[in-house]
């Protein structure tokens, strides 16, 4: 029988990479739900902006500094993508078809300038870690967790109380009779889309901060980073992460408990029970 | 008559001599003539892309050479290389369209196990010789016209481990307790299994064993895993990437294998991470004597070293990549020359009852399947203050280097 040492730092675990799930599902979750656009280049911008923190890194810039830079280009990036879309009228089903073409552009870019090969982010913070009891803490996974927690809450607490927010929800219920109230739907629109890029780009310092890149590695986050998107219910700012970390946890007491190679069944799988007992909940 | 080390040597450096990159040798030989295609794939976009840019370097650095040296039977060598973007299914295609429409007037190896099995089944339709440097699984190389040319025995399964417990056996602590943690990618898996079986034959305990996926994201429960196991040796049956965020996840709960091999890591990434230094690995060729003691040898590591950076690649050292690479075309060029044509037949009948020398020793193709059976030629490899050098077998090491 595992220690309670081991269930204990498996759970931690769980619950640092739930919250990168959640930060990574953020916005894709804010855009899908709300301006209904499957923004699959999500993923690809996350990992451009890890790839322009470590670049920048080995400027020696600390990748918060590298927040100021970043934060900006990709809010405009991402107001750019819903110009894109909008203009064409792009459906639903077929955002996932044109993101997806737009996330091998930007891998193939990101191949281009920095190779296939992997690329590691040497960090002060990443020598930073606490030992609470038998369990540790490292920095890195700390900051992942608080910028999650952060952004969701404050994404949640902009929808829930303010008069933006309720636009914005008004907007996403009935974005014609929103529009008849004087909201104007469009710059909102734009709004969220910016906000979803700049989600990508702190999403990306804290992929550089915790996991070594490479651009092939896009494609691993997309299936469980879905499934938490859509356990924690579209449009929903703190679902993603409620459900990644569901997720995380899971994975880490299953690979504890059994065998490691059983961990990737398990997003899916909590996905597909919660798709049998709540259909309606989709 | 035994082949020591330096008979191997001498051989290597006699062939590889010729390929000196000397000002003299520029413009010398000339080759004329209709060109000599050779065509084949690399994945030079995909996952298996960083591997491939060393292939296409020390390709493109061989062809250069050959040709300053006058080509092949006179005539200039022409290297069609096509991407295969790490798809097998393209592979197939483009090897097709290789033989059929370019018509080239042999092929050479693709990267890695798929894409060699999708190339070989292609080269047996067209009676093609096919040789190649990167198929992780020897028994599935059924076609009778295929030729390794990386030195892999037939058994790797058995001889690899081995190796890495003899190398383990000779360092000051050697291990009793072992814990096993495996990809399943196809080519380290089996490998992994038969270091099960090898360990029990010496005696060793199983302390865990632990399968997960290729492209597992997140290593933090393996980590606390093999801590709580706390064995004496660490077995990490993995490639590329894998042992750097493994041994990150152990640096965040304050763990560190007291002694570990990993069977294939990306060379570059664990230089730096103090808890890698110590780690063992396989290799068939590193950058320092004896190897580079043939001053042919020599001459390729430093053109390789300025290759590479020019290309972007990381880490500039010639290792078992680049010389699994350059290996092939010696096979190929010896083949070439020795039949005194391009005749697929004929190569292989060749190759069959002959040993090449190549950068990293001598091979041969007696055995089944084209292969060797019970040994190879692989040495072990450890980081020592963040370098790479061979330690196993002793008469292979590095200046100065023991097992540490």
């Amino acid at each position: 029988m595992p220690s309670a040492a081991l269930l204990g730092q498996s759970v931690l675990s769980g619950i640092f990479i739930g919250a990168l799930y959640g930060l990574l599902g953020l916005g894709l979750s804010l855009s899908w739900g709300m301006l209904r656009q499957v923004n699959l280049a999500h993923f690809a911008l996350a990992f451009l902006g890890g790839y322009l923190t470590y670049q920048l890194g080995v400027a020696k810039v600390d990748p918060f500094v590298t927040l100021a830079l970043t934060v900006p280009a990709f809010f405009a990036l991402g107001m750019a993508l819903h110009w894109f879309l909008s203009r064409f009228a792009v459906t639903l089903l077929n955002t996932l078809l044109v993101t997806f073409g737009l996330t091998s552009i930007i891998e193939a870019l990101i191949q281009w300038y920095w190779t296939a090969d992997f690329h590691r982010m040497e960090s002060a913070y990443a020598a930073l870690r606490w030992k609470l009891g038998p369990l540790f803490v490292s920095l890195t996974d700390l900051i992942t967790l608080g910028f999650a927690a952060a952004l969701s809450l404050g994404m949640w607490g902009l929808l829930r109380f303010t008069d933006l927010g309720k636009a914005i929800r008004a907007t996403t219920e009935d974005a014609p009779i929103a529009a008849a109230f004087g909201v104007n739907e469009k710059l909102l629109a734009y709004l969220l889309s910016g906000l979803a890029g700049a989600f990508a780009a702190i999403a990306g310092v804290c992929l550089a901060l915790n996991h070594t890149l490479a651009p092939v590695q896009i494609y691993a986050w997309m299936g469980v980073v879905f499934a938490a998107v859509m356990m924690g219910g579209l449009g929903s700012p703190l679902g993603p992460l409620v459900a990644g970390v569901v997720i995380g946890v899971s994975e880490a007491l299953t690979m504890a408990l059994t065998a490691p190679t059983w961990a990737p069944l398990v997003s899916f799988s909590l996905l597909i029970g919660l798709l049998l007992l709540r259909p309606a909940r989709f | 008559m035994a082949v020591t080390r330096r008979r191997a040597l001498a051989a290597a450096g006699a062939m590889l001599s010729t390929c000196a990159l000397s000002p003299a040798s520029f413009g010398q030989g000339g080759a004329q003539g209709k060109p000599m295609r050779i065509g084949s794939t690399l994945p030079l976009t995909g996952p298996l892309a960083s591997l491939a840019l060393i292939h296409k370097v020390t390709g493109e650095i061989y062809v250069e050479n050959l040709n300053k040296r006058g080509g092949l039977l006179g005539r200039p060598v022409e290297w069609l290389l096509r991407d295969d973007q790490s798809r097998p299914e393209l592979t197939r295609t483009l090897y097709e369209q290789l033989i059929t429409a370019d018509k080239v007037d042999l092929v050479q190896s693709p990267y890695a196990t798929a894409a060699i099995l999708a190339a070989m089944g292609v080269a047996q339709r067209y009676g093609k010789v096919l040789l190649h440097n990167s198929f992780g699984v020897p028994r599935l190389a059924k076609y009778d016209m295929q030729f390794q040319t990386a030195g892999v025995a037939f058994d790797p399964e058995s001889v690899w481990p081995n190796l890495i417990f003899d190398a383990a056996a000779a360092a000051p602590k050697p291990p009793k307790t072992v814990a096993i943690v495996t990809s399943k990618f196809p080519s380290v898996h089996f490998i992994s299994v038969g270091a099960r079986e090898v360990l029990k034959k010496r005696g060793l305990q199983e302390v865990l064993h632990l399968e997960y996926e290729f492209g597992t994201r997140d290593y933090g429960a393996i980590a606390n895993r093999v801590k709580e196991a706390n064995p004496d040796f660490l077995w990490g049956g993995t490639n590329g990437i894998d042992p750097v965020l493994m041994l990150e996840a152990m640096r965040k709960i304050d763990y560190r294998p007291p002694a570990q091999a990993h069977l294939f890591p990306a060379p570059g990434p664990m230089l730096k991470m103090p808890e890698a230094q110590g780690s063992l690995a396989l290799t068939n060729f590193e950058a320092h004597p004896p190897f580079t003691d043939d001053p042919g040898i020599a001459q390729f590591v430093r053109t390789y070293a300025e290759r590479s950076r020019e290309a972007g690649i990381p880490y500039n050292a010639a290792d078992l990549q680049a010389a699994i690479a350059y290996a092939a075309w010696q096979v190929l060029e010896a083949a070439v020359t020795a039949t005194k044509g391009t005749d697929d037949k004929a190569i292989a009948a060749w190759l069959k009852r002959s040993e090449v020398p190549v950068i990293f020793g001598r091979l041969k193709w007696n055995g089944p399947q084209n292969y060797v059976e019970g040994s190879d030629q692989y040495k072990v490899k450890q980081l020592q203050q963040g370098k790479w050098a061979v330690v196993w077998p002793s008469r292979w090491a590095a200046p100065g280097a023991k097992i540490a």
